[in-house]
């Protein structure tokens, strides 16, 4: 398991390498550490609106470096409650501290049965070593 | 450089206007209501002929072209551009011509001429395409793949077809599912093998749904597609339209056309098979070519000879899609074009590809000893080659190969594309390199490979001998700054 | 060569191409000469009308171009380059591109201006593009006034993209009313309008702020230099055809479509885009910028499918700009405006001839004629003077009126001929 790879215990992951955190009634969104090492320097992310709903899975913002941009999915069904307004002025938080500091959005009003879908850790790193 | 506006200085001036001759009362500017006027000027530079003619002359001896040096930037062809069309595009009756004169009743008795070049043309490339009709109207290679898109839709809607799907190689251009989906359609990648794109893959993409396959044939490996005519022929059975981006057809010239390929709709980039100057960017041109089942759908107008000889603009296809552009297309590339085939005729096309083939091959031959082929067989124009070993072995990546060419005197080639190759250097040397100039670039190449071996280092830090070395890419994109801020020059 | 390749002819490197697929035919005329290719087509272009005096606009003018503009673009460095994906050996093409679109923003009064588009039909489309995908609406709203040839484009390019594609007469904002609702994307507004009237714009572009809808603006580049700019009227986007800015008439292209809008929009920007940026050591350098939007890297998700633009066209308008300068390009406005207020009172005097619109106007005019403006123009013809643009081409019901644009290389004497010979024919 190499350090870029990590992929901290007590999250939620999906396959297209967006983590999930519950925190009482929301859910904290971001990229994992693959995912931003994959992008490189991240220059720009087009948030979604708050109060805008998503799918579970379905296209909730976009994340560009110079060379690349990358939809990330919504892990869950909701509402976006928040997004986070300091990745506008420094996008460099999510290669800087992807799990927190650049976190992406807070979903609210989601359904915990979708959370089933959902990777843990172990399946999450066990995906990435297949992946090498 | 300091730019124009900080070279401005208070009260110097350039223009030079005519006198006006009429009453002052004509004078209308103090008449114009304040809710109509701006409320100071524009902050335009304030600067003597010389200044500015000085500056853009700095500035052109920071650029590179094909008149400087060998550019094979892949996909792009970059071949020489006889100035003797430029000349003719400059004719008065020419370059003075006013669009819409051949649009005033009698009128087009006085554009004969140039309708003629249009006219002529189309001919030309029927001929070199096999298809049956042209339109001039798309302004750029991208412009024509909507144009034919638009096309392929046009004819589905007529014949009640209800298609959503557009096919699309991985190998292809960008535009090429950027045109589609702009065009309302859902792209569906299809992927390659051997370099090629794979008939069985091919077939289980292909239902229904599919309104068309968008091909560049030979590909952007440079390679030709052997399973074509298996390919056009399950299209059509399909009712799909097939469509030749023909960015690549200086490959074939003489030797095969799209229309005998089984393709429905071409585009030609007037400015890569036909050279005329890029410009740094455009102005392209890219006609567009349909088979006969799609000629009703072609933009208007369309050039026409009536029974005494004359040519007339026709409005009047009630099928057509409309106006992809204001009039009759990019005029004075087409006309630069125009001239370069009727230099070249048809002899002159077909040892264009023969040339242009002989020298990619003999770039993948020579290089490579040192260089690692992406698919080691023959190709047609363009030959793609890959860093991956050097980025392993010595950490170079493609980039640094192309900053390290630039120091050797080089356009690098395309690099990072095509995408199903990693680390991809895309060479097309094109048909007007002379064979010192091809070796001079394997030996440059051959320099290269040896750093990486030796001093890796050094081809991290090229380019070395260049105004500017490698650009902060990142903090320019976090924080764009797109023009000059409006205090400075002002 | 061919020995290197252990090859024994050219035609071998071609056998990958299937036996019955090979040209059949190849029936191309041979090849010619340098002053053979030069002759014809010098017989060519004198099959063209030379010494026809231009009243035509539409859109398109006849403009002198200063000679340094030709001089300049036709330097090789600059003209046989492409576009400038390496940045290091491309500072003159990058830093030419981001003066011009510092000088168009600063004509526009907007806050970034793109590379360029093809032409100003194709700018309106895009900007038209731009605000359906950053409203997420269907809805255009579309004023008879913008040029009716870019109406056609518009409807062309839309036709199968499920909008709803309005046209009215919105010279009153009134108009808007009943028009404007919350699926309105964006509203396209001409200044001058196609019949050359210049407008305030203001009351329409808060109406449409209002429903949460975007502004565009198509502008002649020119009358810029006068007219209320597209910031102070409240556009969001500003597009319009640069011919005018040291482009020769030729045929009808290549030209230049120019684009600026305001911050918020530019990641749903169309184009190339330069950007200002420093090596290590320091150095200020230019670069392509924002390049994700584009279609080399999003493909079916690119905001547009254009790669190639008109980058010489653009070189060639920030030539002009600079050598207009801040007051000549004033000093240029206020004399086709002058020259255009001469011409009308010239027309406006002969019998059954009048004015159809109140003004002010820029550097184009209609009147309406006792006759069909056709007929009139094409016994203009006869004199060497290409009066104006019968309407009725466009407008069914204004078949009687022309349009007439003159500019600054129209004298008054011509413009003098035009009138005389305007009153003998009708």
């Amino acid at each position: 398991m190499s350090e870029v790879k990590k992929a901290p215990e007590g999250l939620y992951y999906t396959k297209e390498h967006e983590w999930l955190r519950v925190e009482g009634d929301l859910a904290v969104v971001g990229l994992t550490d693959f995912a931003q090492d994959q992008l490189g320097d991240i220059t720009y992310v087009e948030l979604p609106e708050p109060e805008s709903e998503v799918e579970q899975m379905g296209e909730m913002c976009v994340v560009e470096s110079v060379k690349t941009a990358a939809d990330v999915y919504a892990p869950l069904s909701g509402v976006v409650v928040e997004v986070n307004s300091a990745l506008g002025d420094a996008p460099e938080l999510i290669n800087q501290d992807c799990y927190g500091a650049g976190w992406l959005v807070k979903l609210g009003d989601f359904d915990r049965a979708e959370l089933e879908n959902l990777m843990d850790a172990a399946a999450y790193r066990l995906l990435m070593a297949e992946g090498e | 450089m300091k730019t124009i506006f900080e070279k401005s200085r208070p009260g110097r001036r350039a223009a030079s206007l005519p006198c006006s001759r009429v009453d002052e009362r004509f004078c209308q500017l103090s008449q114009l209501p304040p809710e109509l006027r701006r409320e100071k000027p524009a902050e335009l530079p304030e600067v003597a002929e010389i200044d500015l003619v000085r500056h853009y002359t700095l500035l052109s001896r920071m650029n590179f072209g094909v008149d400087v040096g060998t550019y094979p930037l892949g996909s792009c062809t970059m071949k020489y551009n006889p100035k003797f069309t430029e000349w003719a595009a400059r004719l008065p009756g020419f370059a003075g011509l006013h669009p819409l004169l051949p649009q005033l009743r009698r009128g087009g008795l006085l554009a004969q001429g140039a309708l003629r070049v249009v006219y002529e043309l189309e001919q030309l490339l029927k001929q070199i395409t096999g298809m049956d009709a042209f339109t001039m109207q798309p302004l750029a290679g991208a412009h024509g793949e909507l144009t034919g898109i638009m096309l392929m839709a046009a004819y589905h809607k007529d014949k009640g077809n209800q298609k959503s799907i557009v096919l699309v190689p991985d190998s292809a251009h960008g535009t090429n599912p950027a045109s589609a989906a702009i065009a309302g359609y859902q792209v569906v990648t299809v992927p390659s093998k051997d370099g090629v794109m794979d008939p069985v893959a091919f077939k289980e993409k292909l239902n229904d749904e599919v309104a068309g396959v968008m091909m560049t044939n030979p590909n952007t490996l440079g390679l030709f597609n052997p399973h074509i005519a298996e390919i056009t022929e399950a299209a059509h059975r399909a009712d799909a339209i097939m469509y030749y981006d023909g960015a690549n057809l200086n490959a074939i010239m003489g030797y095969a056309k799209p229309a005998d390929l089984g393709f429905d709709i071409v585009h030609l980039n007037l400015h890569k098979t036909f050279g005329t100057p890029h410009g740094g960017g455009g102005p392209g041109a890219g006609p567009v070519g349909v088979v006969e089942k799609l000629m009703d759908y072609l933009p208007i107008s369309r050039v026409e000879m009536r029974a005494d000889g004359t040519l007339f603009l026709n409005y009047d296809h009630p099928n057509s899609i409309g106006y992809v552009a204001p009039f009759y297309g990019n005029f004075g590339v087409c006309l630069k074009a125009f001239a370069y085939i009727l230099a070249l005729g048809g002899e002159g096309l077909k040892e264009v590809s023969e040339d242009a083939v002989l020298a990619a091959n003999y770039l993948r031959v020579k290089l490579g000893d040192k260089w690692e082929v992406a698919f080691n067989r023959p190709c047609m124009h363009e030959v793609v080659f890959s860093a991956e070993d050097k980025a392993a072995d010595y950490g170079v990546s493609a980039l640094d190969v192309a900053k390290a060419l630039i120091d050797e005197g080089f356009h690098p080639p395309t690099v990072y594309f095509p995408l199903v190759v990693k680390e991809s250097l895309m060479i097309e040397p094109t048909e007007t390199e002379a064979l010192e100039n091809l070796d001079a670039f394997i030996a440059a190449m051959g320099r290269i490979a040896d750093k990486a071996a030796g001093d890796p280092e050094a081809l991290h830090a090229a380019p070395i001998t260049t105004p500017v070395g490698r650009l902060d890419e990142v903090a320019a994109a976090r924080h764009p700054v797109l023009k000059e801020p409006e205090d400075q020059g002002a | 060569m061919l020995a290197a390749l252990g090859q024994g002819s050219v035609a071998e490197l071609f056998e990958v191409i299937p036996e019955r697929l090979r040209a059949r035919a190849w029936d191309l005329p041979p090849g010619m000469s340098e002053p053979e290719v030069g002759q014809y087509l010098a017989k060519l272009a004198g099959l063209n009308a030379q010494d026809l005096v231009c009243f035509l606009g539409g859109g398109f003018y006849d403009h002198h171009i200063p000679a340094a503009v030709d001089a300049l673009i036709s330097r090789g460095e600059f003209y046989t380059a492409y576009t400038p994906y390496q940045a290091e050996m491309s500072q003159g093409t990058l830093q030419s591109i981001f003066e011009y679109q510092s000088a168009i923003c600063r004509l526009t009064g907007l806050d970034a201006a793109n590379a360029s588009m093809y032409d100003g039909g194709t700018a309106i489309y895009e900007a038209a593009m731009m605000a359906v995908r950053k409203t997420k609406r269907k809805k255009l709203i579309v004023c008879t006034s913008v040029s009716p040839i870019y109406r056609i484009m518009l409807k062309s390019y839309t036709v199968n993209l499920h909008l709803e594609l309005v046209e009215a007469d919105l010279s009153d904002p009134s108009a808007l009313q009943g028009l404007l609702d919350q699926d309105t994307a964006g509203l396209i507004l001409q200044n001058p309008d196609f019949f050359g009237v210049l407008h305030d714009y203001a009351p329409h572009f808060e109406a449409v702020h209002a429903v949460k809808g975007l502004g565009i603006l198509g502008c002649n580049p020119i009358a810029l230099a006068v007219a209320k700019t597209p910031v102070e009227m409240g556009a969001d986007i500003a597009v319009g055809e640069g011919q005018p800015l040291g482009l020769p008439l030729s045929f009808g292209g290549p030209y230049l479509g120019f684009m600026a809008a305001a911050e918020g929009l530019l990641r749903t920007m169309p184009g190339r885009i330069v950007g200002r940026a420093h090596d290590k050591e320091g150095r200020t350098g230019y670069c392509l910028t924002l390049q994700t939007r584009e279609q080399h890297i999003r493909r079916e998700k690119a905001t547009s499918n254009i790669c190639s633009n008109e980058a010489l066209c653009a070189l060639a308008a920030v030539i002009f700009l600079g050598l207009m300068g801040k007051q000549g390009l004033v000093e240029l406005a206020e004399l086709n405006m002058t020259q255009a207020a001469y011409a009308r009172e010239r027309l406006g005097a002969i019998p059954g001839v009048e004015a159809v619109d109140q003004g002010p106007w820029f550097n184009e005019f209609r009147v309406r004629l006792p006759i069909d403006a056709r007929v009139a123009v094409s016994r203009m013809i006869d004199k060497g003077i290409a009066a104006g643009f019968p309407l009725g081409r466009y407008y069914p019901d204004q078949a009687n009126n022309l349009l007439v644009a003159v500019t600054e290389k129209r004298s008054k004497e011509e413009i003098g001929y035009l009138a005389e010979g305007l009153e003998a024919v009708l």
